[in-house]
């Protein structure tokens, strides 16, 4: 398990950092936030590149910062490796030498991915012998996704990795973070502002705002709050974990079951058997008081209600719907709790147009 | 073009006194801009106005101070002959010395660019990534700004050719010893009828200085294609 607990203030009056929490042993632990809520800042004072003014870190009970007893452990002594929104490769090394630069450094003890692996796992064959001069944004990241696994690091840091590349880059990437979550042992902190990686690569989220900690928990757990600022956005919604359980390319269905009923979706490309996790939008989701008839809607799904969101300040008010274990969440006007006199306990059907899912994290390319 | 035993020795010996300046000045220089690019100490101003002050005195002044300093009777000069044997004034070495303190400025000036131009980021990786600050300096930071040492280098070398003021004051005008090319070319225009040496002396000058900086602008491109910038 990983503890941080930090206080630091920039300036005299300047931005105050009052944060703690705890990720666990695996997983991928999110610190999610807007721009200047001081992701950024917790995550360099635990890889050790700054000092606050007081605090703690551990990782496994082992302390690396414990101010109050005047321990600050040096980042180079501390194996977490880092990865950077620029990549900050070392432009006067190959992508090869680069790649091997935290390798050669490891204690001889450490084990993790070899050489030959992490360049497969990667698909970086082609390229190590180049430059970083000459290559891609995307590229450029893979390499230094490769070059602090290499590192064998204890713990892996990852600042936005994502935030500078474009829409084509990003989507060409993200299955490649994924695919080193899955291969790494080792837990990962990972700060972002997009809540689409949390979607695809979280366990745990840790929410951010003005350097304070709001919430912690499981994604999902945090997904289904209506009470975080996480319920103001847009794409506000539960997420589910599910399994894929069948395709119908005559129909071009995907059949996903999760924990308390069963979805149908346009056709997806995991097979059968794999997990996708998927972001329910709460202002994609209706809700009948009877089972609708002659309606092209795919998921009509018996729930319960379980929470009516306060109708007196907004006019558009948060349900919270129970699927068997699942929680899901439904936004609807303030006029329609009182047209059709919903409130808690009542049974309901939930209605789900199968084209509104998002499309999860494509598949990388075959190695 | 001929020239004479003398007027080849001239040439020889400002190649050597410049080679030995540069080699002098080298490592001083990368710390000295190190501390002022990324010290953060009281009397950071002070040292940059000090290193500056040759730059900016007459050379005859620096040269006097090196006499004050180094003669056979000052607080340096004396330790070093009576303890070392070892005597600067008036000798090759006292050329290299005063040559070295004269482009002192302009080396710093050129590692401090070179420095300024390696993100301090990179170094924030490599500790990440394990390497201890030596580690990191001799494997990202010196690689990075090598251009501007080199670049340094090669501009201190061929001003360092021609040097003269500081000099003449310190280590006189011997020939053979420390008669440099320019010392030599103000021989000649002192003596009746040395026109024809002061000419050739000057156009050899005037070629080495050429020659220098065009290598320090090959120099220089062809890091930044080693470093992956082009």
């Amino acid at each position: 398990m990983l503890e941080v607990a930090l206080r630091h203030r920039y300036g005299r009056a300047g931005f105050a950092l009052d944060a703690s929490f705890t990720a666990p042993a695996t997983g991928v632990t999110a610190l999610f936030g807007p721009s200047g809520c001081g992701k950024s800042s917790i995550l360099a004072a635990v890889a050790g590149l700054l000092r606050p003014e007081s605090g703690r870190v551990a990782l496994a009970g082992e302390a690396l910062l414990d101010t109050a007893r005047g321990l600050f452990t040096a980042p180079e002594r501390r194996r977490f490796a880092m990865v950077f929104q620029d990549a900050r490769l070392f432009p006067h090394l190959s992508v090869a030498a680069n790649l091997r630069y935290g390798l050669r450094r490891a204690p001889a003890q450490a084990t993790g991915p070899g050489f030959e692996e992490v360049v497969a796992l990667l698909g970086l064959e082609h390229v190590l012998a180049r430059r970083p001069g000459r290559l891609s944004g995307g590229e450029r990241q893979r390499v230094a996704l490769g070059r602090a696994l290499l590192a064998r690091p204890r713990l892996l840091l990852m600042d936005e990795p994502l935030a500078a590349l474009d829409a084509a880059r990003r989507a060409e990437v993200l299955p490649f973070l994924a695919r080193l979550r899955d291969a790494a042992a080792i837990p990962i902190l990972y700060v972002t502002h997009a809540l689409d990686e949390v979607d695809a690569l979280a366990d745990q989220m840790v929410l951010l705002a003005e350097g304070r900690v709001l919430a912690q928990g499981p994604v999902e757990a945090l997904a289904a709050r209506t009470d975080l600022p996480l319920a103001a956005r847009r794409d506000a919604g539960a997420l589910l974990t599910c399994r894929i359980a069948a395709h119908d390319q005559v129909r071009g269905l995907t059949q996903l079951d999760f924990p308390g009923g069963r979805f149908a979706v346009p056709l997806r490309a995991e097979p059968i058997g794999s997990q996708a996790r998927i972001r329910l939008r709460a202002r994609d989701v209706a809700v009948a008081t009877e089972p609708p008839r002659g309606i092209s809607t795919q998921n009509v799904l018996a729930a319960q209600l379980v929470s009516v969101g306060d109708a007196t300040s907004s006019p558009e008010v948060f349900l919270q719907l129970a699927l068997g274990p699942s929680i899901i969440l439904a936004r609807v006007t303030r006029d329609s709790i009182a047209r059709l006199g919903l409130r808690p306990g009542l049974a309901v059907w939930a209605v789900i147009k199968a084209v509104t899912f998002d499309h999860a994290v494509p598949p990388p390319p075959p190695p | 073009m001929i020239l004479s035993g003398e007027e080849w020795q001239a040439v020889r010996l400002s190649l050597d006194v410049a080679t030995r300046s540069v080699l002098v000045s080298l490592i001083p220089a990368v710390a000295v801009a190190w501390a002022l690019a990324r010290g953060r100490f009281a009397g950071r101003m002070l040292l940059d106005a000090l290193v500056h002050v040759p730059l900016v005195v007459p050379p005859v002044v620096v040269g006097w101070g090196l006499l004050m300093l180094f003669g056979l009777r000052g607080p340096i000069g004396a330790p070093l002959y009576e303890w070392f044997g070892i005597r600067l004034v008036f000798t090759t070495g006292g050329a290299a010395l005063a040559t070295a303190v004269m482009s002192f400025p302009l080396i710093v000036r050129a590692v401090r660019l070179g420095l300024e131009n390696v993100d301090p980021g990179l170094e924030a990786a490599a500790a990440s990534l394990g390497a201890s600050p030596l580690d990191r300096f001799l494997t990202v930071t010196l690689p990075l700004m090598s251009p501007g040492i080199l670049a340094g280098a090669v501009t201190a070398f061929a001003a360092g050719l021609g040097e003269f003021g500081a000099v003449i004051t310190f280590a006189a005008n011997i020939p053979g010893e420390t008669q440099t090319l320019p010392l030599a070319i103000y021989t000649a225009t002192q003596t009746p009828g040395g026109e024809a040496v002061a000419g050739r002396l000057a156009l050899i000058s005037f070629t080495l200085a050429m020659l220098g900086l065009l290598l320090a602008e090959w120099i220089a491109r062809r890091m930044h294609m080693l470093l992956g910038r082009g």
